[in-house]
């Protein structure tokens, strides 16, 4: 047996042992992820138990470095792990932007001591994590942001960072414990040579946040004010509060940003996974002579499930062809413009399938307009990480090389 | 298996692109049309392919062929769509070499693949009878009489079928048309009293034949796979097909798009280059995304092929459908981003667009196997 079955075996074992009944239900929606944090509840024991027990194994996050909390398990691993939850329809134990922003950033551009300081906090779901990029000024053009941070020694001789400035769209802000903010501390470099990366504490005095509400009711955005933060340039021992060089931030955030649209591109096409569009539609619309009802309708759909399918085979090769440990590149515009313009096409055309029933906004029959606002929410999905329009200026210099305007 | 070309396969795209770049650009298939060319391909050319194994791609070694599977005959279709490239390759390397390899029994092998192999034989598959596509829609009629029968009607679009020395037709030997119980496929020389061919020029200055059988004579010997069973036989050669064309057709989009792209870099008006005009840019850019899904399909459906022929369908429907609308919007916009100069002759964007067009129709269109994914998924 190869050394990858065994593991295959292994794994499966330990997971038939270790996963609880209750988190096999396959249910990913947003409302079942565990977020972890201070300030975070369990929805249920058998919860709380699968985040302790794969925290234990390295497995929140399985492909870091088992010395900072991770499994230390190569790429082919992974996917073995990812698979074989996928087969017990085992929910992720554990979601965080810890996971998924601040740690590829850490690891590539940290120093041993801000790992070692904040990377197993993150794999335990001790400590939740918020991104402060976007200003009231600052959305696409991102790099004029002007939140300021200065270089501060007060009377007893201390020394910190001084932050004054606003933040918009962070992300669950009043749940989150720390924050990784873009902050200007050069006002007189180029626009994107003065800015740095720095960690801050959420209950430092002066952070404070409002929730935004959006117009799918919900609000999992926050607006976020540093009013005289005061930010100590170590958070321990050699832990630097900065990531990375004081004034390349760009760097760290670029590569973030890179990150994000990998992501969020992924996601989008996860989404596919469950039941195909024609499917719920043909179970709402009703079929005659085997084919949906509506004729326009069934056409629409049939091209947009065209569309996800290559796309979906577009993320896996854009995955084989990009060499381990490399991102794909500018190419992540492309799987981030073409992913969440698909994301809203297909909400559209569940709308559609759905009808008038889909339109009741509060009640048991749609779980208050679940499917209603699921659509709203895909409208942000071409804004948030860089606007459609964004990642198709993106393509078009660094893929295309077509000259600037 | 990774959705990426291995080692061999690279090397294959590598001499296959300098052997066409250098022996049939675009300016070959220009000759061809504005001499006349009777065959409408070059047969020394062809001579040459086969002697790189290009014609036997998907021929087994034991028959004289390169047995590079449908991902090696995918890579060739795909650089002959960047340069137009004009050969028999797709009728008889692709969809006579499918079929012989997967229904023919061992008489037929032996005697016709080291001929496709060594490009001695031409080959044409003869489906279609109507306007559109649609291999259940068969009418014509294989009239059984003891162990032989008497094929008559007329099949169209028959790609290369003025040039094949043998012609693959399918017939019904039962049924109505509409049904897929009833078909029979037949390997009929077209050489064969009965047997009428005439050239049809097409758009694209490619090869068609309009093809009429007039009560042709065939005995059992010529029926290739089960006698009233040959709908889902077809159908696995037609998907190599579909897949062979959706290559093609992203060759050309690919090629069309990097002119169009050296164009806008080229090109100024307004005092700049009209490339670093947003309007455009976004545009391109929305293409290069499309394109980059086209790929994506296409080398999973040929993937597919080699690895579940049986099952590969729907990821084939999937490749041509896509294909076909993504290289329709490539020579689209190549011609209108080029302006004037797109419109006229003499620039070569237009036979882009032209074949393009003939690909996009042939084995079924974009509507059709959009309609037939929906079908697969029972909608």
């Amino acid at each position: 047996m190869s050394d990858l079955e065994t593991f295959r075996k292994e794994t499966r074992a330990w997971l038939e042992e270790n996963c609880p009944k209750e988190m096999r239900d396959g249910a990913g929606g947003e409302e079942n992820i565990c977020w972890g944090g201070k300030q975070w509840e369990f929805q249920s024991e058998a919860q709380k138990v699968w985040l302790e027990r794969m925290a234990e194994k390295g497995w929140t996050v399985p492909a870091w470095p088992k010395e900072y909390g991770g499994g230390g398990l190569s790429k082919e691993e992974v996917k073995i792990l990812k698979a074989e939850m996928r087969d017990m329809k085992a929910r992720s134990p554990l979601e965080s932007f810890g996971i998924w922003m601040l740690g590829p950033a850490l690891l590539k551009y940290g120093s041993h001591e801000q790992k070692a300081h904040f990377l197993p906090p993150i794999t335990r779901g001790e400590i939740r994590w918020c991104q402060g990029y976007s200003e009231p000024n600052a959305g696409s053009d991102l790099a004029s942001l002007q939140c300021k941070c200065e270089d501060i020694k007060d009377e007893e001789g201390g020394d910190h960072w001084l932050v004054n400035g606003q933040k918009v769209w962070t992300s669950y802000a009043d749940k989150s414990d720390w924050i990784f903010v873009l902050v200007r501390t050069d006002p007189k470099a180029t626009k994107h040579n003065g800015i740095s990366f720095i960690l801050v504490d959420m209950n430092a005095p002066g952070v404070s946040t409002k929730p935004i509400k959006l117009i799918s009711g919900k609000s999992p955005f926050c607006e976020t004010f540093f009013d005289d933060v005061k930010v100590p340039k170590e958070h321990g021992d050699g832990v630097s509060a900065v990531v990375g060089e004081i004034n390349r931030g760009w760097d760290v955030a670029k590569y973030l940003l890179t990150h994000e649209r990998e992501m969020i591109s992924a996601g989008g096409g996860g989404l596919l996974g469950g039941r195909g569009i024609g499917e719920v539609a043909a179970s709402q619309v009703g079929l005659e002579d085997g084919k949906l009802a509506d004729p326009m309708l069934r056409s629409k759909i049939a091209q947009a499930e065209i569309d996800g399918w290559a796309f979906l085979l577009t993320l896996e090769r854009m995955k084989d062809e990009a060499k381990a440990g490399q991102g794909v590149g500018a190419n992540s515009s492309m799987l981030k413009y073409y992913g969440t313009e698909f994301n809203k096409r297909r909400f559209e055309l569940m709308m559609d399938a759905g009808g008038s029933e889909e339109l009741e906004w509060e009640g048991e029959r749609t779980k208050d307009g679940k499917l209603a606002r699921g659509w709203l929410r895909t409208k942000a999905n071409s804004i948030e990480g860089g606007t459609s329009e964004v990642q198709l200026n993106i393509i078009a210099k660094r893929i295309l090389e077509l000259p600037g305007a | 298996m990774p959705l990426v070309l291995n080692e061999e396969q690279e090397m294959l795209r590598e001499s296959a692109r300098g052997f066409l770049d250098e022996k049939a650009p675009v300016s070959a298939l220009r000759k061809l049309r504005d001499e006349n060319n009777p065959d409408g391909f070059d047969r020394d050319l062809w001579k040459e392919m086969a002697e790189m194994g290009w014609a036997g791609i998907l021929v087994e070694e034991e028959h004289g062929g390169a047995d590079f599977g449908f991902v090696g005959a995918g890579v060739l279709a795909e650089e002959m769509g960047r340069t137009l490239t004009a050969s028999p390759f797709l009728s008889t390397s692709v969809l006579a070499a499918t079929a012989l390899k997967k229904i023919a029994g061992d008489a037929h092998k032996q005697e016709f693949l080291p001929k496709i192999a060594g490009g001695e034989a031409l080959f044409a598959l003869a489906v279609d009878e109507t306007r559109k596509h649609g291999p259940a829609k068969t009418a014509m009629a294989a009239e059984k009489s003891g162990n032989a029968f008497k094929l008559s009607g007329d099949k169209t679009f028959v790609a290369d079928g003025h040039v094949a020395d043998k012609i693959i037709v399918a017939a019904r030997s039962a049924g109505a048309p509409g049904e897929q119980d009833g078909l029979t496929l037949f390997l009929v020389d077209a050489q064969a009293k009965g047997v009428s061919v005439e050239r049809t020029m097409m758009v694209d200055s490619r090869n068609a034949a309009r093809i009429k059988f007039d009560g042709v004579e065939a005995t059992g010997d010529d029926v290739l796979g089960e006698v009233d069973g040959g709908y889902i036989a077809l159908e696995g050669v037609l998907n190599a097909g579909r897949a062979g064309l959706a290559a093609e057709m992203s060759g050309a989009a690919q090629a069309g798009f990097k002119m169009t792209m050296d164009y806008l870099k080229e090109r100024k008006q307004f005092g700049s280059e009209i490339g670093s005009f947003q309007a455009l840019q976004h545009r391109a850019a929305h293409l290069y995304s499309e394109i980059e899904l086209m790929k994506s399909a296409i080398l999973k459906s040929l993937q597919d092929l080699d690895e579940h022929y049986g099952m590969a369908g729907p990821i084939c429907s999937l490749a041509k459908a896509k294909a076909g609308e993504v290289a329709k919007l490539a020579s689209q916009e190549a011609v209108q981003m080029h302006g004037g100069i797109g419109m006229t002759d003499e620039y070569d964007i237009g036979f882009y667009m032209k074949r393009i067009r003939v690909a996009q129709e042939m084995f079924g269109d974009t509507a059709f196997h959009t309609d037939r994914l929906a079908q697969m998924r029972g909608y």
